[in-house]
């Protein structure tokens, strides 16, 4: 892979790890969530809509999932049974994972190229985001 | 209309939802929740909780190609995302004591002289190359691809981009929408970042703010997998294609659509805001 000199301050080598490396990383990684995602919500979708699909939809009245689809643990179970809303919401939650994920990777990143501040950086950011995905 | 015509359309809407999301840097939610709400007789919170999908979506649908070819500057995203999660955390906890209708209005009037603001063009590359002094300590100045290769900018303001940060997160978990606005006018007019750089690293950091509040909406019911299918896989179609088409649109043009968009979110925050929806 040519990798012409891109951004910022580094001055790394080639070989070493530097902002482009991360980038193409960081890149590979969203994709990978975005279509893993996708092609839960798809299977799930095909499912729901074969079983669905000439009901009426009703979200005029708002009544609130039911909790098989709001906790990760009953989205999993309803998933291994084939429910089709429930694959759909086990699409959401990998979505959902996704940035979480990029935010972590990030971190081990900044770490190889040695750049201690980003890490603390990136570690912050990681910690308020787990505070609040699990303080609530 | 049966659901799968529900689904057919909900996904056409959400396409462009997500084109223009990603080209603007503020996500899906502009579109899909006065779509849903105004076009679908959705009630609004099924719209929030399919907004929150619509903006994880774009963000991360579209970052993966802006981050790999360079738009995206990832320390200017990951410093400001300290910014905008301490801000969210705040905005939650205020959420619980002032009511939104007001402040929907106010920040419906912001958006309204915001979108005038940054629809004047501004020279794209300044003078200052080198940045201030924070911005070479924090390592924020970067480079970025252009017709002409790639072009190096200078970061300025930082102070000034890291508040504005902290405002669109504090917006975000307030009233759950509208925080991608602030997030592009804080590097664009605050640290004088060029405008395809600040709403392309906006893309990439909305993403996070999106996935912190996530488990609140899923926990409340609000996500509801018929609606979620169609809006997520739109989404992801049409931030896709805005990521394809980014490199082509002149700046000015961008701009143009940036503060279109804005307009139009800061009209939907007052009208939430005078009719109590928010």
């Amino acid at each position: 892979m040519s990798t012409p000199t891109t951004s910022s301050s580094s001055s790394a080598k080639p070989g070493q790890w530097n902002d482009q490396r991360i980038e193409i990383i960081i890149g590979a990684l969203l994709r990978t969530g975005v279509l893993l995602a996708a092609a839960l919500v798809l299977a799930g979708g095909a499912l729901y809509l074969n079983r669905h699909g000439h009901d009426v939809p009703n979200y005029h009245v708002f009544h609130g999932e039911s909790g098989a689809l709001k906790s990760a643990g009953a989205i999993v179970t309803g998933a291994r049974t084939l429910r089709g809303q429930a694959i759909i919401q086990l699409g959401l939650l990998v979505l959902i994972a996704t940035p979480v994920a990029r935010v972590a990777f990030s971190a081990i990143a900044f770490a190889i190229e040695r750049d201690y501040m980003y890490v603390v950086i990136t570690l912050i950011v990681l910690g308020i985001l787990l505070y609040s995905l699990i303080g609530q | 209309m049966n659901v799968l015509e529900f689904t057919g359309l909900v996904a056409l809407g959400s396409l462009l939802a997500g084109f223009l999301g990603s080209l603007t840097g503020l996500g899906g939610g502009v579109v899909v929740v006065p779509m849903l709400a105004l076009l679908f007789h959705v009630d609004i919170r099924y719209a929030i909780g399919a907004s929150l999908v619509s903006v994880i979506a774009t963000s991360s649908g579209a970052a993966a190609a802006y981050v790999r070819e360079g738009y995206s500057n990832i320390r200017i995203g990951m410093f400001l995302e300290t910014a905008t999660t301490i801000g969210a955390v705040v905005g939650a906890v205020i959420a619980l004591h002032v009511s939104g209708s007001a402040i929907a209005i106010v920040f419906g009037l912001v958006l309204l002289y915001s979108a005038f603001v940054s629809s004047r063009a501004r020279h794209e590359h300044g003078p200052e190359l080198e940045g201030s002094p924070l911005a070479r300590r924090l390592r924020l100045n970067g480079t970025y691809p252009t017709n002409e290769g790639s072009q190096p900018y200078g970061v300025t303001g930082v102070p000034m981009g890291y508040g504005m940060a902290m405002g669109a997160g504090i917006l975000s978990g307030l009233l759950g929408i509208g925080g991608g606005a602030i997030k592009v006018l804080a590097m664009d007019q605050g640290m004088k970042i060029p405008f395809k750089v600040a709403t392309t690293t906006s893309n990439f950091m909305i993403g996070v703010t999106a996935a912190a509040s996530a488990g609140l909406y899923l926990a409340r019911g609000y996500i509801a997998p018929g609606i979620t299918m169609p809006v997520m896989l739109g989404v992801l179609v049409g931030s896709m294609l805005g990521a394809r088409v980014l490199a082509r649109v002149h700046v000015r043009s961008l701009r143009y659509l940036f503060a279109i968009v804005v307009v139009a979110l800061g009209i939907e925050m007052i009208f939430n805001g005078a009719t109590g929806r928010l």
